[in-house]
């Protein structure tokens, strides 16, 4: 049998079994990337050395009989924004195209520690700032199920590298939609947990008080498996939210009796693709069937939410990417006469044109002057969609839209229009700004391209969100897989 | 015209804590560049900012001992700039949020009493350090410049005043009367050598009596009191120079250069620097409840304010001396030191502590804990003149060496033969002499002249090398005339 296939839950009862090894689990998905990755280009950099050796290492606990957690051994892709120390770390981006980190993120700590395979580090838009995974300096990643198509962004390699059969289940980091957005174009599950509930020591920061890293993974019980280790108080981050650990496996129950999921039209209206909405009216229905009430609600300063995020996002990706100056590390313009010159010459070569047409946005909502205009209204803004968010959770216990306003588009369609571009993101953008936790799960197709279902869940709500997406994915019954 | 000066300071202070401000790197002074560094203080991509809460503790303090109110609610900015000493290309630090605001100083300047307001306290990350190499160690010139990271992330503490100072000797003062307070709170050791305090001032002139301002300039390289004092009384000079020729003074910032005792431009501020301050996202805003504030307020131990009165009361001591004996907490300490071990008036050692040992120190610009003379030598040294064995002036002729070698009075007193002859006979005898060499003036003594008796005792000394005991020697030789 094909084991890269297989889900972790799956591969886990076998691995204790003894009925598979780790290093044939690895040899299976390294063959796997053989045979796709010339077609959809999921990695930057692939660590079959590091993979193999802790594949040995797994093998030998499980004939020591040593009891071994239920990530051990599963091949595991890290989104190329997470560092780990000795292995390239670029960003998508040319500034560090040489990058190699001295220490590990937390996050991809915490699951080395449980025993991952680590496979590689995955393709993203430069600094992930962007929602095709075009804006990769290197190279762009490929829809497994259409080769012409986006896989969505900005962790594009991270959910085609489960899609495809390339890793088990992957990280990613989601400002905007970065993980829900491409794991609906990808036909799979994508998780953004509640702001600070994973740390983000260590991840390269975007903008600091949106980023939240999250799993992909093939099916909802795999995500919360995962979701088990990733969590958890990390002292080296201010933001990092102290909680007792649940077991979110626990949550996984098909019968939603009585919980009430409301829908915001906002949501459901303008921009959506009409074929995208009927999917999602469809898989609306599913929840009725187990027993959950859905109903209507209204966010109304939705409609100011990409204005806002797109103030905030950058004034903080401003201050965060003026430390790539090529004094310390990364890549610096050689031969140039003084500072300044080294500053501008390293910085325009180094960065892409999104990164810079970022830069110069956030730097001029920070200036003096305009701080008020815009960063000031911007906070207010998002304080507004908090409050929207809070009274529609006084009623409801989860909410649901789709994930993105359309499936994949074609490479190039909207890469020189921007704002089409950050409209992509017009279903998730809100959930960052109000730290929520939400999750995208497949919901059938729609022209042979797999539609995602946005459920949005309240701070910490973790636990209801999952066992909704899991009763909507054992009720609806979808299981396609790309032909690649 | 008659001119006032109007002067605020902005003085840094290193933090005494163990570790950096947002990482657990180690502050020690003085280590291989580059040692003292992690992700955070490096400002490595991923790495995150965690706050020292000794640090915040260390500023709270220091805004209670100068009647600040404490914000019970408070934030980190980031102050964005691009320069190499700074890792992250911006500085953690406080905008309009800071721990403290609203304090005082007030200074004893001996015949009158001034407060100096202070406007905040904040806190915030001090950067790393350029070495440049070629071109004389400045950054004109220079080949190639180095950066070591050991000081990026110490805990910087900023105490800006308002401009209420009005003399250099205040601006003095006040800078002095801070750093004492900071290290008896224990948060600093105000080492301006070490640059763990840096002052930097801000000065203009106005005619006196009028209340706006003038333009003012700011002098930085201050490194020391006495550059402080004299970098304001040339600045201010220059100032009015420059007003009374009918010129106009322009908003810059000055350097100011000791050897050549003036200061000269670095740069101008023809317009602001826009240093885009926002929220540091990475830092939750800081919450504090009173209670916690109170008991920080419990243990700030006894000021310098407190001291001197304490020194008033307990020693009776002149309010002029108790002022300058805490000045700094290693001078009242020395006194403190010094009267617990002698049983005699504590005004001798107050004297002795404020007249010769500061000469001397003055001299050779050191403080009182780096001097070779402790407690021990004043106390053993005023034994010496109680018991009659030396005379106050054998005692002033012996500090200098006490000074310089540390050696106890007694040895050096006995090497050269200096203690004082007290033995009746010895001096008769030597009465006898001045009598006979100074016939003539014995003679103008018997005729009246009184005058004569004090030249008399004066070989009489000279004679001795200043040992005799004066007062026997008045006596006998009344006896003698």
């Amino acid at each position: 049998m094909e084991l890269y296939k297989l889900t972790i839950h799956e591969a886990h009862e076998k691995l204790v079994s003894k009925e598979i090894s780790a290093r044939e689990f690895t040899e299976s998905v390294f063959s796997r990337i053989d045979k796709v990755e010339d077609k959809v280009r999921s990695y930057l950099t692939l660590t079959k050395e590091i993979a193999f050796g802790q594949a040995e290492k797994v093998d030998r606990k499980i004939a020591s009989g040593e009891k071994i957690g239920p990530l051990a051994g599963i091949p595991a892709a890290i989104k190329d924004v997470m560092c780990v120390e000795g292995v390239r770390t670029t960003c998508g981006s040319k500034i560090l195209e040489n990058y190699v980190p001295v220490y590990t993120s937390t996050a991809a700590k915490n699951l080395l520690n449980e025993g991952i395979i680590m496979t590689g580090k995955t393709n993203m838009d430069e600094f992930a700032m962007g929602s095709s995974t075009e804006n990769s300096r290197f190279f762009p990643t490929r829809n497994p199920w259409d080769l012409e198509r986006v896989p969505g962004g900005s962790s594009g390699g991270s959910a085609t590298a489960v899609a495809a059969g390339e890793a088990i289940f992957s990280l990613g980091s989601d400002t905007g939609g970065s993980i829900r957005q491409p794991a609906a174009l990808c036909g799979i599950v994508g998780m953004k947990p509640t702001y600070g509930l994973v740390s983000r020591y260590g991840l390269v920061a975007f903008a600091s008080s949106l980023d939240q890293i999250g799993p992909f993974t093939k099916d909802v019980r795999d995500c919360a498996i995962t979701l088990n280790y990733l969590i958890g108080h990390d002292p080296l981050d201010s933001t990092s939210v102290k909680i007792d650990k649940p077991d979110y496996t626990k949550a996984l129950s098909d019968d939603l009796k009585g919980v009430k999921i409301g829908v915001p039209r906002e949501l459901m209206v303008e921009g959506i693709d009409p074929k995208v909405r009927e999917a999602v009216e469809n898989a609306l229905e599913v929840f009725g069937k187990s027993g959950a009430i859905v109903a209507e609600t209204s966010l109304p300063n939705l409609d100011y939410a990409l204005s806002a995020y797109y103030i905030i996002a950058p004034a903080e990706a401003s201050s965060n990417l003026a430390r790539f100056d090529g004094v310390r590390y990364g890549y610096r313009v050689p031969g140039t006469e003084d500072l300044m010159d080294m500053y501008m010459l390293t910085r325009a070569e180094g960065f892409g044109d999104e990164v810079k047409r970022r830069i110069m946005l956030g730097t001029y909502a920070l200036s003096a002057g305009y701080y008020e205009a815009y960063y000031g209204q911007a906070q207010k803004v998002r304080t507004l969609i908090i409050r929207d968010f809070n009274r529609a959770f006084e009623e409801f216990d989860v909410l649901v839209s789709p994930t993105s306003p359309t499936t994949a588009f074609k490479i190039g369609e909207k890469i020189d229009d921007p704002l089409q571009m950050y409209l992509s993101d017009i279903c998730t953008i809100p959930v960052n700004l109000a730290g929520l936790p939400a999750i995208s799960v497949p919901c059938g197709m729609v022209d042979e391209l797999p539609v995602g279902l946005h459920i949005i869940g309240k701070t910490l709500g973790e636990e209801m969100l999952l066992k909704v997406a899991y009763s909507f994915e054992q009720n609806f019954g979808w299981n396609e897989k790309p032909a690649l | 015209m008659e001119y006032e000066s109007v002067i605020g300071l902005e003085i840094h202070v290193e933090l005494d804590t163990e570790s950096k401000m947002f990482c657990n790197c180690s502050t020690r002074f003085g280590e291989e560049p580059n040692t003292q560094t992690c992700p955070v203080c490096l400002g490595l991509p991923g790495s995150l900012p965690v706050a020292n809460e000794k640090a915040i503790e260390y500023v709270i303090k220091s805004g209670l001992a100068i009647g600040c109110d404490i914000s019970l609610y408070s934030q980190f900015h980031r102050k964005n700039y691009f320069y190499p000493d700074m890792p992250k290309n911006y500085q953690i630090s406080q905008y309009d949020l800071p721990l403290c605001i609203n304090g005082h100083v007030d200074l004893d300047m001996d015949d009158y009493e001034t407060r100096i307001g202070v406007t905040r306290i904040h806190l915030e990350e001090d950067t790393g350090k350029l070495i440049h190499v070629g071109g004389a160690g400045r950054i004109a010139g220079a080949e190639y410049s180095l950066v070591d990271f050991n000081r990026a992330g110490v805990p910087l503490m900023e105490i800006v005043s308002e401009p209420d100072i009005r003399t250099p000797e205040e601006a003095k003062v006040y800078a002095q009367k801070l750093r004492a307070i900071l290290i008896s709170l224990g948060v600093s050791d105000c080492s301006m050598e070490k640059g763990s305090m840096r002052v930097d001032a801000n000065v203009s002139i106005r005619p006196k009596g009028s209340t706006e301002f003038g333009v003012k300039t700011e002098l930085k390289n201050l490194n020391s009191f006495r550059s402080l004092q004299r970098a304001l009384t040339y600045e201010i000079e220059r100032q009015k120079k420059a007003l009374e020729e009918g010129e106009v003074i322009v908003q810059e910032t000055r350097h100011w250069d000791e050897s050549k005792n003036r200061t000269s431009i670095l740069r101008t501020k023809e317009y602001a620097h826009d240093y885009r301050y926002f929220p540091d996202p990475d830092l939750v805003p800081m919450q504090f409840d009173s209670s916690w504030i109170e008991s920080l307020k419990a243990e700030i131990p006894e000021l310098p304010d407190e001291r001197k009165q304490r020194f008033i009361r307990r020693f009776g001591l002149p309010a002029h001396d108790a002022n300058l004996l805490t000045a700094t907490k290693a001078m009242g300490d020395f006194f403190e030191e010094a009267v617990s071990i002698y049983a005699g008036d504590p005004k001798a050692i107050s004297n002795w502590i404020l007249g010769d040992l500061s000469y001397y120190l003055n001299t050779e610009n050191l403080e009182i804990d780096e001097s070779a003379i402790t407690p021990k030598h004043i106390v053993e040294m005023l034994k010496l003149i109680d018991n009659g064995t030396i005379s106050g002036k054998i005692a002033k002729e012996i500090f200098p060496e006490m000074f310089e070698t540390g050696k106890m009075p007694q040895a050096i007193v006995e090497e050269r033969g200096m203690t004082q002859i007290s033995g009746e006979d010895e001096i008769a005898k030597i009465i006898d002499t001045v009598l006979a060499e100074n016939a003539a003036v014995v003679q103008e003594y018997r005729e009246g002249k009184e005058r004569a008796f004090g030249f008399l005792v004066g070989q009489a000394m000279r004679l001795t090398k200043g040992r005799a005991n004066p007062q026997l020697v008045n006596k006998l030789l009344r006896e003698k005339l």
